[in-house]
């Protein structure tokens, strides 16, 4: 690596792009956790399902064909009927963009305020760091799911509502990992040097201790996308989440359940769905953990 | 008559310790207790002790990094404490620090490059369009090549580490350096480089260092003039030549003794060896803050606090804390432990 660096700083005049510099190092050391890149490449294939998959489903998610309600896997219908006569396949495909987008979606948006404030209680301390963190206490003091349950209810019960009540549930734990670290990283001396050098606040904040902070992050958020879905999932499945005729997995198995004993397909592909993404999540965040170790950096 | 840079006066940097219900304070740690000195332009002035006694908060405390608790830190004739957050941030370009961990001191997620960049965008030091020239001819007067400034802390060591921490502070043209411990976490030959380096550019650069170190003979090598730091007090301030010759204090004698022979035949030097350990900053010891563990302690160190005074054989400048300089220079006074 370091060999490379110095052709390149060698041979080009302007100063290559450090950003793809960073990158292609963080490529390389994911390539070699073999996991890390099976989830990776799972998920990269998921995101182009959810994308392209639509346009070539057999048969639209919706349409109910009566005549062959709870038909078992078939080459006409390649993981069966549901109760309705929709094709499952279809479903499936067309629910993984629903589930990407609710993974996504509720862990940037609690990402977002989760670091925030943490980098906030963290920065400043003292008052602003105990209000703060007492507050993401109380949210704590929730199971997850329940929090979810009660912001919903409130809110109503909607696609976009799940993806609230999950960022929300997600925003502590964000908030609080962030914290460490940021009060580790502020006692640091190159802190110290760009305080001496006049720096402002947020300067501070943005350039010094964020960039410094986000490793552990990338690493919580894959696995809170993990969470994420699988709590969206449940709410779903308990009526909360997406509304029929969605094609949400969560619904689907909800919907599966009253014919588990004599069309269990009808559970178990959205349920093997779930699971699949959910683990691919998993695998990628805990390879990026090895690979974004600043201590395994040369 | 040599100009002030740098008057600090009565400074005192008491951190607070919280503890019971609520957090109330406690207590304090009197980590600089009413210290009060100069620095002239041009000169170094080192501060010594041993770890624990003060002398990197005294530092911090003049950059404002830790808010002093008291005193008065005027630098140019401006009274620094008084100054509000914009306009500490405009005079900040004129004293820069160097931290003693190069590793810690470089933000990993920058190169040379940005580290230097940034400096000068911040204070505004240098225009846009120059300051690429700035950062190769930066990086040339402290010994690194053009073709390290895309790198990344990690891919130097620490002697180089060290030479971009003083690149980055000399970016914005700075009149007074602080070093706090700069040399204390290199080997030993590096530590020659970085000197010879530091004492190249004050040189060059008409600067004036505040020299913060626990190792003697790095001091000896660098100051002009030595500060004794003892538990947060100054205990000993002379010209280099005075202190390593004509110590007045107990307490620089024995610092002094410590440090090792290079000749073992050599004679007249004899190891004091200081019984106990440095107390506790939190309850200093009444009167001579030294007196638990001077072999010369009486009564009157235990009540008295001795001021910093001058007697007839010491040269001018040296000053010391210590009830009996003369009687312990004419043997009068012999040790009562």
């Amino acid at each position: 690596m370091s060999e490379k660096k110095t052709d390149n700083s060698m041979t080009l005049e302007k100063p290559p792009n450090l950003r793809v510099q960073s990158w292609k190092n963080f490529f390389s050391k994911l390539k070699k956790n073999k996991a890390a890149l099976a989830g990776g490449i799972l998920i990269i294939l998921f995101i182009i399902v959810a994308i392209v998959g639509p346009f070539f489903t057999p048969y639209d998610p919706n349409k109910q064909i009566i005549t062959e309600k709870l038909n078992g896997p078939s080459l006409d219908h390649w993981f069966g009927t549901d109760h309705l006569g929709r094709d499952i396949f279809s479903r499936v495909i067309h629910g993984m963009k629903l589930t990407l987008y609710i993974g996504f979606f509720s862990v940037i948006l609690g990402a977002t305020v989760g670091v925030l404030l943490g980098i906030l209680a963290g920065y400043y301390g003292k008052r602003t760091d105990a209000i703060i963190m007492r507050s993401m206490d109380v949210l704590l003091a929730f199971p997850g799911i329940l929090l979810a349950l009660a912001i919903v209810s409130v809110l109503g019960a909607s696609l976009n509502n799940v993806i609230i009540a999950v960022a929300i549930f997600s925003v502590p734990v964000f908030a609080r990992i962030v914290r460490g670290s940021t009060m580790a990283v502020k006692n640091l001396e190159y802190i110290d040097a760009v305080k001496v050098l006049g720096a402002s606040d947020a300067r501070i904040i943005f350039k010094h201790v964020l960039p410094n902070v986000t490793s552990p992050l990338i690493v919580q958020a894959s696995l809170n996308i993990a969470t994420a879905i699988l709590a969206a999932s449940g709410l779903s499945f308990l009526g909360l989440g997406a509304q029929p005729p969605t094609p949400e997995w969560g619904a689907m198995l909800s919907d599966g359940r009253n014919y588990l004993f004599n069309a269990p397909h009808v559970a178990f592909f959205p349920g093997i769905a779930i699971v699949v993404v959910v683990l691919a999540f998993n695998i990628l965040g805990d390879g990026l953990r090895d690979a974004l170790d600043p201590k395994m950096k040369l | 008559m040599r100009k002030e840079l740098l008057k600090v006066s009565n400074l005192k940097q008491y951190f607070p310790i919280k503890g019971g219900f609520l957090g109330r304070t406690v207590n304090h740690v009197k980590a600089v207790d009413d210290v009060t000195f100069t620095v002239y332009e041009g000169e170094t002035v080192s501060i010594v002790g041993e770890s624990g006694c003060g002398k990197s908060t005294t530092g911090r405390s003049i950059l404002r990094l830790d808010e002093p608790t008291d005193g008065k830190v005027e630098f140019d004739g401006e009274d620094l404490l008084s100054f509000n957050k914009k306009e500490m941030r405009e005079n900040r370009k004129r004293m820069q620090v160097i931290f003693q961990d190069p590793f810690a001191s470089l933000n990993p997620r920058q190169t040379v490059r940005q580290i230097l960049d940034e400096a000068m965008e911040i204070q505004d030091a240098v225009p846009r369009d120059q300051r690429d020239e700035k950062i190769i001819e930066l990086m040339d007067t402290v010994g690194l090549g053009k073709h390290q400034a895309d790198r990344y802390p990690h891919e130097f060591s620490g002697g180089q580490r060290q030479r971009v921490g003083i690149a980055r502070a000399l970016s914005v043209n700075p009149e007074l350096i602080i070093c706090d411990e700069a040399v204390s976490a290199l080997d030993v030959s590096i530590q020659a480089q970085v000197i010879n380096l530091l004492k190249k550019l004050q040189k060059d650069y008409n600067l004036t260092y505040l020299f913060i170190a626990h190792d003697l003979g790095v001091v000896r090598h660098i100051s002009d003039r030595v500060i004794v730091m003892y538990l947060g007090k100054f205990v000993e301030i002379a010209d280099k030549k005075s202190l390593f010759t004509n110590p007045q204090h107990p307490y620089t004698k024995a610092l002094l003794s410590a440090i090792p022979k290079t000749n073992p035949d050599e004679v007249g030097k004899e190891r004091i060896i200081l019984k106990g350990d440095v107390p506790s900053p939190i309850d200093p010891p009444t009167g001579c803050r030294f007196h638990t563990r001077c072999p010369f302690a009486t009564e009157k160190c235990v009540n008295e606090v001795p001021e910093l005074r001058q007697t007839e054989n010491m040269a001018e400048g040296h000053v010391s804390a210590c009830h009996y300089m003369e009687e312990i220079a004419s043997g009068e006074h012999q040790p009562t432990r």
